[in-house]
């Protein structure tokens, strides 16, 4: 029961990104992708969840090749967390995380009774209920990005799947959502973020790999990746480390 | 907003604007008919049974008023149903049903008919299937262009066709005679329903309700649909089908419409910001909503375009001085209805 990519080049059609990148996502356990901006994190992700063709390898999900399984039965196993965008349209927060149902139903079929009580339940687990009748256009970055993972949870799935989970978000709301995502692995959930703060990584993940110019250059538990050498080959600058109360925390130099 | 009223007040308010237009409408014209006449018409009818009135009245109902209405009506809320469709589908409050080149394939086709002299029913059959031809070429180039986001390409591959097309309307439109062909071709150009008769009807009903139908029963994909792309297939939707299927439907619904009417711009771009603006963007809820708010707007403009003036206006003309102050005022005012 794993999500796994196994030898993985992937890119864009006619544009390679990455080679040989093997990486695997473990119910109850979460894996951070960490690396540069450019580096083939967010192209990684998408390979993994099936929206990009594998230019090599395999990406299986529970042992199954990926590339041959329907677009609904792929979306009843990985839910995913995209950045949180505006949204060109202003529904109402309790139906963009019905959307999340949408897998769960026939073609012409509507939400029924049982998945708008799935729905309220997502809602008040990520404790934003309050805000299920709001326009999703009109609340915070730090609550749309809940809205989607309480979307991505609705799914029901054994993968969660998020790309750069904190990215747009100030540094409260960072905690916040960090938070819900590592109580997800709690839930028996597989976690798959992508990050270019390395301690978010050492916080939040139970193994990290490190990703740049797509290649994978490390792959373990945090304490034994990260560390003021492999960052600073990653990053390609000097990065500091200080250590208090066995905390480590990274500072760019 | 996500919209002020539910399902049923959507269509409430829908109904409450249709149903006196149609009163009005039949009371308004040469030949005035009060709503109780109009009332005793439909009843014997439905029974059977005669209705004692003169039958000047009786056919100004049925064979001359009675089908010009149905088909306003009809033709307002196919550009609204399918206006909804296409905004929601380009993820963008800004195009028309025709973005992707059904009215400039209509056009060309009705232009063609009208050069060649051919009869009405054989200009609506060719502004029909150019309507279709046009757009499935477009989705033909569009798709196979592999770069990029689909929706844009699909919206850009529109645009150039659709100039494209308009310079064959140019050219026929130079070389047609201008005593009898041009004025013919000017006024389909700027719509207009007076030449409708009773079989008109079935033509305009059946692509619309069929249309309509399959917008209506994929109405929750829609609004997944709305989504940016790779969300959407995250969510377990098959995008290229189901773009597929929306974008027939949606243009089935605008190629019947424009073929009765001709080109009526400004209904299909105008009526869904109303219907979002009063139950919100849920699809479900949008289209029953866009299609009666659509049905009573065009009807109001289409009575107004043949009482107002001693000569008939054409419908495009008002929709557009109308539609143009609507759509700034959305712009300033109501912009939190779509954004």
């Amino acid at each position: 029961m794993t999500l796994a990519a196994q030898d993985l080049g992937f890119g864009y059609p006619g544009h390679s990104v990455g080679t040989n990148v093997s990486v695997t996502v473990v119910p109850g356990q979460a894996l951070a992708l960490l690396g540069p901006n450019g580096g083939g994190k967010t192209t990684l992700l998408k390979t993994m969840l099936g929206l990009l063709r594998p230019h090599a390898g395999v990406v299986s999900l529970d042992g199954q090749p990926m590339a041959n399984m329907p677009v609904g039965e792929r979306a009843r196993r990985i839910g995913y967390v995209p950045q949180a965008h505006a949204g060109a349209f202003a529904f109402a927060v309790r139906d963009v995380v019905l959307m999340g149902r949408t897998a769960h139903q026939g073609l012409f079929a509507s939400p029924t009774p049982a998945d708008r009580t799935i729905v309220e339940a997502r809602l008040a687990e990520l404790g934003i209920a309050h805000l299920a009748g709001k326009p999703y256009t009109m609340i915070s970055g730090g609550e749309r990005q809940l809205v989607l993972i309480a979307r991505a949870l609705a799914q029901e799935p054994r993968y969660v799947v998020l790309d750069e989970p904190t990215a747009s978000l100030d540094f409260g709301n960072q905690g916040k959502v960090m938070r819900q995502i590592r109580s997800l692995t709690a839930k028996g959930l597989g976690v798959l973020f992508t990050t270019h703060d390395p301690n978010q990584a050492m916080g939040y993940a139970d193994r990290v790999a490190l990703l740049g110019g797509g290649r994978l250059l490390a792959n373990g538990v945090p304490a034994d990746v990260l560390n003021v050498a492999a960052l600073s080959a990653l990053y390609g600058s000097t990065v500091r480390a200080v250590c208090q109360h066995e905390l480590t925390v990274f500072l760019p130099d | 907003m996500t919209g002020r009223f539910g399902a049923i007040g959507g269509i409430t308010i829908g109904l409450g604007l249709l149903l006196p237009g149609v009163a009005v409408a039949f009371s308004v014209g040469r030949f005035p008919i009060s709503v109780s006449e109009l009332g005793l018409a439909l009843w014997s009818t439905l029974i059977g049974q005669p209705s004692g009135l003169p039958p000047a009245v009786d056919a100004v109902i049925f064979n001359i008023r009675g089908p010009r209405v149905l088909a306003a009506i009809l033709c307002g809320a196919a550009l609204a149903v399918a206006g909804a469709a296409f905004q929601g589908l380009f993820r963008n409050p800004l195009v028309s049903p025709d973005i992707l080149g059904a009215s400039s394939g209509a056009a060309l086709g009705a232009m063609t008919g009208i050069f060649f002299s051919l009869g009405v029913l054989a200009i609506q059959a060719l502004a029909f299937g150019g309507g279709l031809v046009a757009v499935a070429l477009v989705y033909l180039i569009g798709s196979s262009i592999r770069s990029g986001d689909i929706a844009l390409v699909l919206v850009l591959t529109g645009v150039v066709i659709g100039s494209l097309l308009g310079a064959g309307v140019g050219l026929l439109k130079y070389l047609a005679d201008p005593y009898n062909q041009l004025p013919a071709m000017t006024f389909w150009l700027l719509g207009s329903l007076a030449g409708t008769d009773r079989n008109d009807l079935l033509p305009l009903f059946g692509p619309i309700a069929v249309g309509t139908v399959v917008l209506l029963a994929l109405r929750w994909r829609m609004n997944v649909m709305s989504l940016p792309e790779e969300e959407a297939r995250a969510l377990g939707v098959a995008t290229g089908p189901l773009r597929l299927a929306i974008v027939a439907a949606a243009t089935l619904v605008t190629s019947a419409s424009v073929a009765a009417a001709g080109i009526i711009g400004w209904v299909g771009l105008i009526v869904p910001h109303m219907a979002r603006f009063l139950v919100g963007p849920e699809f479900g809820r949008l289209v029953p909503t866009a299609a009666l708010l659509g049905g009573g707007y065009l009807l109001l403009i289409d009575t107004l375009a043949r009482s107002a003036a001693q000569v008939e206006i054409p419908l495009g003309i008002l929709t557009a001085v109308i539609g143009t102050p609507v759509f700034i005022w959305l712009l300033v005012s109501a912009r939190k209805s779509w954004s």
